[in-house]
């Protein structure tokens, strides 16, 4: 089983979506590489709309993830709710 | 620390690159427009043949008959690079998105009178096909022309191109759903009206020469196209009878239209300026695709303004051959 | 960007599929074989374009909205950089020969990415495809652009990058990058996508990305890594559009994978092979290490590259035929490359040295099976040669690899006392390659790889003079007439760093602040 991974740049922006990932991911992993903040899971991980809204007060678009997103690893599925990465087919 | 440092003066040992330097007159500071443009290409010394054009060089000036002695001179007024085009382009998509909100929130598009709802529809859906047309071949005049003064601008403008198809798309949708895309797709395809239109964009499709596809698409198809649609069409006669959310929702592509002009005509004017083998061959390509634009033209501006529509067509014409003589390319 | 309202009718996908797949037709007026004449002349056969999936599903608002964010923040820095002369904050002097190795060799294959996603961003058949890669097309114009811009304060102010693109397309190390990628864009479209989307920026990727903006973070350099990360998110759509493209190639038709094997075997060995710069710039270029390359290629290469051909063995894919002798090489190619350069540094526009004995022992630290007893001896002995005012540079020329254009310094896998020569007859002469696997590619494809423009052929030749260079003319000197020939600064770019231009400036602009 391997793992699925994606990094950010660590600022201000991705705070809500690392804490959304971690909320909904409980065998998720941080770390955090100069500059990035990374977070691996074995198999898959799920980013939620709605969770990363519940934290921030406001509207947001998954797509938004694109301006601060570095690097990921796994395969990409994706609609208006939700981002899954999995190793899956 | 900083008291020391503004003492000390450190002079730069140049203000450019070289291959930037030799086309703006010398070692000056260069804006980012040059830097970004200027001796991108790869020009000498190639390797190996395209498996898929063996009789051209990977980038060669040879595909087209146009010659010129530096293709930099082929410079976007506008002065696009990257950065500023995505940067205009999002400033224009978020009045866009406003203008969508802002009619989306009042209901405007079902306000409108049904007939002129089919009416827009009718004309504006199978043109999501026609911008397609334009994507592709601007993606092929950056792929094959020569020169990244000329090439860079070409895949911006074909992406502009999906923008404005994708502007039609979403129109379609709000004022439909999936089958009014379709059935606009059944138009281009089968309605008689449509029929010349398809069949120019699809001869469009084959031309070799990058630069004459770019007068027939840029110029002379769109330069008819869109004072046809946009200005004729949506902005004097839909939004008159009531369909001013039509006119909000399509706003990207008179506007887009007016400021990309400014840069194919430049890239015109400076080809033509170059020499008369030049003008001849760009008038030749005018004539040639002007009358075929207008015969193509013809039907769908009868089936969008009714009698109007040939005086219509005629006097965006006439319009057009002044941004040609402009150009240098008086008969 | 809400679309919500319009959303209920469709999904994401469903109006992505109206805002790319939908838009296209099949023509009738011209022959889709005439519209479309590149698609099928590989041999690879695709039944179904519905099948491709998009991966990262932008429309082009979305896409505009978010680069236009990203150009904004990126260039605040760069011009914060500039006003701040940040070129102080780094290191040493040494490191700028990593950004030397950039904008010489990396950031014009930038350029022929941005050309070659426009032809396969024209001449595929399936739309969902040309949407991906023309905005490929785009981005890779960014990166050759922000590249540019970044660099751009670093060459106002140290020599080696004010004529990158010239000797781009002359100087012989640089026809390595050049050869790899006219190479890619030569072949046809579905060859375009193996070579440049999976294997260069889905296999190898990060083997380009971590050395050198680890580099920058750890030398100081903040423009390269602010550049590097926001280039990043880019590549994580390039890297699924790599990864998406395999699959849809391999699940298209069984007789694709054999096809598509031979083309994986032959750009990574190409790639690797391309690699061994950055592999030299990582062990060698940064005064603040953090990673050898022989770290970098077992976490990147073998241990993510090992989970994906295991991935990939559902469809009859084996891991490339030149993978054990790269995982062999790791210990070897930086030094050997570094070798090359401190002896041809007359030639190459950038400044090498004998590593301190710091450096020299953390060398042998992260390569004790090697280091010591092949590369050591040599570097210790150019030293005295040095200190002894001996500083040696070669005016000869070395033979090249008639495929991937280094020179031949490469060693037999498990002997790295023999370098490794092979050879091809073909027609009426003898082609030299330094490996098996540079010689199977030219096997493979003769016609192509005899159209080499090698620069040591051509310097040879006489192709590498000036218009009106006289060889019979008294005290000729050929190889200061190439240098000509490549309008390098002699004495200024090129050289040992010991006693350069760049040494004594940043020493200068750098006492006053302490």
């Amino acid at each position: 089983m391997s793992d699925v991974f994606i990094a950010f740049q660590a600022n201000e922006e991705s705070r809500p979506v690392i804490d959304a990932i971690v909320a909904d991911n409980p065998h998720a992993v941080l770390s955090h590489p100069t500059g990035l903040v990374k977070v691996n899971a074995p198999n898959a991980l799920t980013i939620r709309r709605e969770t990363i809204e519940g934290l921030i007060g406001r509207s947001f678009d998954l797509q938004q993830i694109h301006v601060n997103l570095v690097t990921i690893s796994g395969y990409i599925d994706e609609d208006d709710d939700q981002l899954t990465l999995s190793w899956k087919h | 620390m900083n008291i020391d440092l503004q003492a000390r003066e450190i002079t730069p040992l140049r203000n450019t690159y070289d291959h930037v330097a030799r086309h703006i007159g010398g070692d000056k500071v260069a804006s980012r427009y040059q830097e970004a443009t200027f001796g991108a290409q790869p020009m000498v010394n190639f390797h190996y043949r395209p498996t898929w054009d063996p009789g051209h060089e990977l980038f060669d000036a040879g595909r087209s008959k146009i010659v010129l002695a530096d293709w930099y001179v082929l410079k976007d007024p506008r002065q696009f690079y990257y950065a500023t085009w995505t940067m205009t382009r999002a400033k224009q998509q978020d009045a866009m998105e406003s203008n969508f909100q802002f009619v989306e929130q009042r209901g405007m598009l079902s306000m409108m009178s049904d007939a002129l709802r089919d009416k827009t529809l009718e004309i504006l859906m199978p043109l999501r096909h026609a911008a397609w047309g334009a994507n592709m071949n601007n993606a092929s005049i950056c792929a094959y022309g020569f020169g990244t003064a000329f090439t860079a601008p070409a895949m911006f403008h074909a992406m502009d191109n999906l923008g404005v198809a994708q502007y039609l798309t979403r129109l379609g949708l709000a004022m439909g759903d999936a089958q009014t895309l379709d059935e606009g797709k059944q138009r281009w395809l089968e309605a008689p009206a449509w029929q010349g239109l398809r069949r120019l964009v699809e001869d469009s499709f084959v031309v070799q020469d990058p630069f004459e596809l770019f007068v027939a698409q840029n110029l002379l198809i769109d330069g008819l196209l869109y004072p046809l649609v946009y200005g004729a069409f949506v902005d004097d006669h839909v939004a008159l009878q009531g369909g001013t959310a039509v006119a909000m929702l399509t706003n990207f592509m008179p506007e887009w239209h007016d400021e990309s002009a400014r840069w194919i005509d430049a890239v015109v004017k400076a080809a033509a300026t170059e020499s008369e083998a030049n003008r001849a061959l760009l008038r030749e390509w005018s004539r040639h695709w002007v009358d075929r634009a207008q015969a193509a033209l013809a039907p769908i501006a009868r089936l969008a303004l009714g009698d109007q529509g040939e005086a219509v067509l005629n006097e965006a014409r006439e319009q057009l051959q002044t941004r040609l003589d402009k150009a240098g390319l008086k008969a | 960007m809400d679309t919500r309202v319009t959303s209920k009718k469709l999904g994401l996908k469903e109006r992505y599929a109206a805002m790319t797949r939908g838009l296209g037709w099949e023509t009738t007026y011209q022959p889709m074989d005439k519209v479309f004449p590149y698609d099928k002349y590989e041999g690879i056969k695709i039944h179904d374009w519905d099948k491709w999936q998009d991966p990262f599903r932008l429309t082009m608002e979305a896409y505009w909205k978010y680069q236009g964010e990203k150009e904004k923040k990126l260039y605040a820095v760069i011009e914060a950089f500039a006003q701040n002369n940040g070129q102080l904050g780094v290191t040493d002097a040494r490191y700028i020969n990593a950004l030397k190795i950039f904008i010489q060799g990396v950031t014009p294959l930038e350029y022929y990415a941005h050309r070659g996603f426009a032809h396969v961003g024209r001449q595929f058949t399936g739309e969902g495809a040309r949407v991906a890669a023309q905005m490929q097309s785009v981005d890779e114009l960014r990166h050759y652009q922000t590249e540019t811009h970044a660099i751009s304060h670093y060459n106002k102010h140290f020599n080696g990058m004010h004529h990158s693109n010239h000797w781009f397309d002359r100087v012989w190390y640089l026809s390595v990058p050049k050869s790899f990628f006219e190479d890619a864009c030569t072949g046809g479209p579905f060859e375009f996508l193996t070579a440049v989307s999976f294997s260069f920026e889905y296999v190898l990727t990060n083997l380009l990305f971590v050395p050198f903006m680890s580099g920058a973070a750890n030398n100081g350099d903040m423009s390269t890594v602010t550049f590097g990360f926001s280039a990043q998110s880019d590549e994580s759509r390039h890297m699924t559009l790599g990864i998406e493209c395999i699959k849809f190639l391999l699940e298209q038709d069984p007789d694709n994978v054999p096809i598509v094997q031979r083309w994986i075997d032959k750009w990574f060995w190409r790639g690797y092979r391309l690699l061994s710069i950055v592999a030299m710039m990582q062990d060698y270029m940064l005064p603040k290490r953090v990673m050898s390359w022989k770290e970098a290629w077992e976490m990147y290469a073998e241990e993510s590259g090992g989970a994906l051909f295991k991935d990939l063995a559902r469809y009859g894919i084996r891991e490339p035929a030149g993978w054990k002798q790269a995982c062999e090489g790791k210990a070897h190619i930086s030094h050997q490359t570094w070798n090359a350069f401190y002896n041809y540094n007359a030639a190459a526009p950038i400044h090498t040295w004998v590593p301190s004995d710091e450096e020299l022992n953390w060398l042998s630290e992260k390569y004790p099976e090697s280091f010591d007893q092949y590369y050591r001896p040599r570097l210790e002995h150019f030293r005295e040669q040095q200190q002894a005012g001996n500083r040696f540079y070669s005016k000869t020329l070395p033979m090249l690899c008639n495929t991937c254009q280094i020179p031949m310094i490469f060693t037999e896998e498990g002997d790295a006392s023999q370098i490794c020569y092979r050879e091809s007859d073909y027609k009426a002469y003898k082609y030299h390659f330094c490996s098996d696997h540079c010689k199977s590619i030219f096997d493979h494809e003769p016609e192509k790889y005899v159209q080499s423009w090698l620069p040591v052929h051509q310097v040879y030749q006489g192709n590498c003079f000036k218009p009106g260079t006289d060889p019979t003319a008294e005290g000729f000197d050929p190889l200061m007439a190439v240098l000509d020939f490549y309008e390098m600064n002699v004495g200024r770019d090129n050289f040992d760093f010991e006693g350069s231009e760049d040494q004594k400036n940043f020493a200068a602009w750098k006492g006053d602040t302490k």
